[in-house]
């Protein structure tokens, strides 16, 4: 019975990996990978001294920290806010409408995200003249200074409500004891949330942390990749995943492009063992 | 109960945050709607907000007359149903087997499906996988290669331990093979989590464009959410056109191509927006067993 899937995930995952293999030869479509020369680290070597090296690599970095630093907080500070409300109807209307976002694709995010951007109609240019911050509408997404706050936001808006379904299963699991306790010795709400209800979800959020900082190199794909389309923010929207996607899928150059793949892989991989290893100090870890 | 001054400012603070999030969240459904529902040409003047200037149905209209995403729409909804059921299909029968103690080796089988939640080929052998299995413009690449899902076995097969062995026993001894038990007695009792993982493999299949954007070629077997992303570009290349050039150059087509974005998007968020909330009790559970991996 688990024959046939066993199949699958041997050819649709297992079969890839020892494609890798193509990142050391000169690939050629024509002749497939066993009449391919092997060229050894050469596309390592071009990657390493190609001038887009600088740019896709701080891009990469920066777009997954500022991920990290915005993204990562958000859905708690949202668990804790909701676990603050004892009107159920609002907060289950509240929770319904912020895990929407999770269930749109990318595509229709940055349709949504473009058109509240524009300059002919775009809410947020219509909305901050109505504050008068500004006179004329700003072409937000055509500057290169606004991209990273635009991808950043779009990404906290589509995941935060999702997200946030962990801490608040962690903060239901606290026991009612902790609370009872601490409002008999005349704590305040905000003081219990920092001393009962952080400490005890810490366990979950150190996971967590850990784990996002194996993803350090997955500064995002679809996203960066719709965001992106146009080649005047290349500078800034440029990462790791696109720039194979660009190389490979198109201009054909298959073997450079996977060199690129496997270099972001391994590095990757060290980031989560080394990744694990902390978590399992802590007392959790993924295995 | 009375509340300190303390309690009541963070009280307010928290309720004021909640609800700006809330409107942030829902604002751009709300608004795109209202231009989904606004004349073309009156929306390039600009200003619409939180209703409509003039109303219409005159953009769903057009919408429902286009040839490409009328055939979008079948792209989707085929690949959607037929891929569900085959994911699905194959994914709970894999974890059946896997959740009994009987399979030799089930050990290294799950470290054999695990590993691959955590290393791939990366894109471009995938790509070329692909290309050398034919499947190239082929209806099959939406649904062969994403058949089996790890992620959803981890949560059939805890779910399957779950089901009192008793009843399991009790088929073999009413003469049921492993295909009866699994099709008349396990699977029926599975209702919340086969429409839990349904909905996230059908969200998924819905939302795709990558898919198409790269195997794809032919027009008629584009997704809606690729014909789509097609506007997209063009959207994204002339705001950044425009910023170059004054307002009055602007064309009157981009305006209404903008009426159009938005109706096509309303008609594909809204199948979405219509199911999930029912799902929602089941989903955050889904959520939470598949996040305590083995």
């Amino acid at each position: 019975m688990v024959l046939p899937a066993l199949a699958l995930v041997l050819v649709f995952s297992y079969f890839p990996m020892y494609g890798v293999l193509i990142a050391f030869q000169d690939y050629s479509v024509f002749k497939g990978m066993s009449a391919s020369p092997w060229v050894g680290f050469k596309h390592f070597e071009d990657f390493f001294r190609s001038p887009e090296l600088f740019v896709v690599m701080r891009n990469t970095l920066v777009i997954s920290m500022l991920k990290l630093c915005v993204g990562f907080p958000a859905p708690i500070v949202l668990a804790l806010a909701l676990n603050e409300v004892k009107n159920m109807l609002f907060k289950r209307v509240v929770q319904t409408i912020s895990y929407l976002p999770y269930f749109l694709s990318w595509v229709i995010v940055a349709n949504f995200t473009i058109s509240m951007l524009s300059t002919d109609n775009g809410s947020f240019n219509i909305f901050l003249q109505w504050l008068g911050l500004i006179d004329e509408p700003v072409s937000w997404l055509s500057q290169e200074n606004y991209f990273w706050a635009i991808i950043v936001s779009a990404n906290v808006w589509k995941d935060i409500g999702f997200s946030s379904i962990v801490y608040l299963a962690a903060i239901a699991g606290i026991d009612p004891a902790l609370y009872e306790s601490a409002a008999i010795d005349g704590a305040s709400r905000f003081r219990m949330m920092y001393l009962i209800t952080l400490p005890c979800i810490m366990p979950v959020v150190i996971i967590f942390l850990i784990l996002a900082i194996g993803n350090l190199l997955n500064a995002g794909f679809e996203d960066l990749l719709l965001f992106g389309v146009n080649p005047a923010l290349r500078d800034v929207s440029d990462v790791l995943d696109t720039f194979v996607y660009r190389m490979g899928i198109n201009l054909g150059r298959f073997s450079f492009a996977t060199a690129v793949g496997l270099f972001k892989a391994v590095v990757s991989v060290a980031l989560l063992v080394g990744a694990n290893r902390l978590a399992r100090r802590t007392g959790n870890s993924l295995w | 109960m009375k509340l300190a001054f303390e309690d009541r400012v963070l009280v307010a603070v928290v309720y004021f945050f909640l609800i700006l999030l809330a409107f942030v969240t829902f604002y751009p459904f709300w608004n795109s709607a209202v231009i989904s529902f606004n004349e073309g040409t009156d929306t390039s003047m600009g200003g619409i907000t939180f209703w409509p200037r003039e109303f219409t149905l005159e953009n769903y209209r057009v919408v429902a007359g286009d040839v490409r995403i009328i055939k979008g729409f079948g792209v989707s909804i085929a690949r959607t149903v037929v891929g569900t059921f085959c994911t699905i299909a194959m994914t709970s029968l894999l974890a059946y087997g896997m959740s009994r103690r009987e399979l030799i080796g089930r050990g290294y089988y799950m470290t054999f499906c695990v590993i691959t939640m955590y290393f791939g080929g990366g894109l471009i052998p995938t790509y070329l996988l692909i290309r050398a299995l034919g499947l190239m413009d082929s209806f099959w690449v939406f649904i062969i290669p994403s058949m089996v899902s790890v992620w959803s076995m981890i949560i059939f097969r805890t779910f399957f331990k779950e089901i009192p062995a008793g009843l399991e026993d009790a088929a073999r001894i009413d003469g049921c093979g492993y295909w009866g038990t699994f099709l008349r007695v396990v699977l029926p009792l599975s209702g919340p989590v086969i429409a839990t993982l349904s909905l996230f493999t059908a969200v998924a299949h819905w939302n795709d464009w990558f898919v198409a954007s790269i195997y794809i070629n032919n027009e008629n077997l584009l997704p809606v959410q690729a014909i789509l992303k097609r506007t997209l570009d063009s959207n994204i290349v002339s705001e950044i056109d425009t910023a170059a050039q004054s307002h009055v150059l602007r064309t009157q087509k981009s305006f209404t191509t903008k009426s159009l974005t938005m109706a096509t998007m309303m008609v594909i968020t809204i199948p979405i927006v219509l199911v999930y909330p029912f799902l929602q009790r089941y989903f955050v559970k889904g959520v939470l067993v598949g996040s305590l991996k083995e």
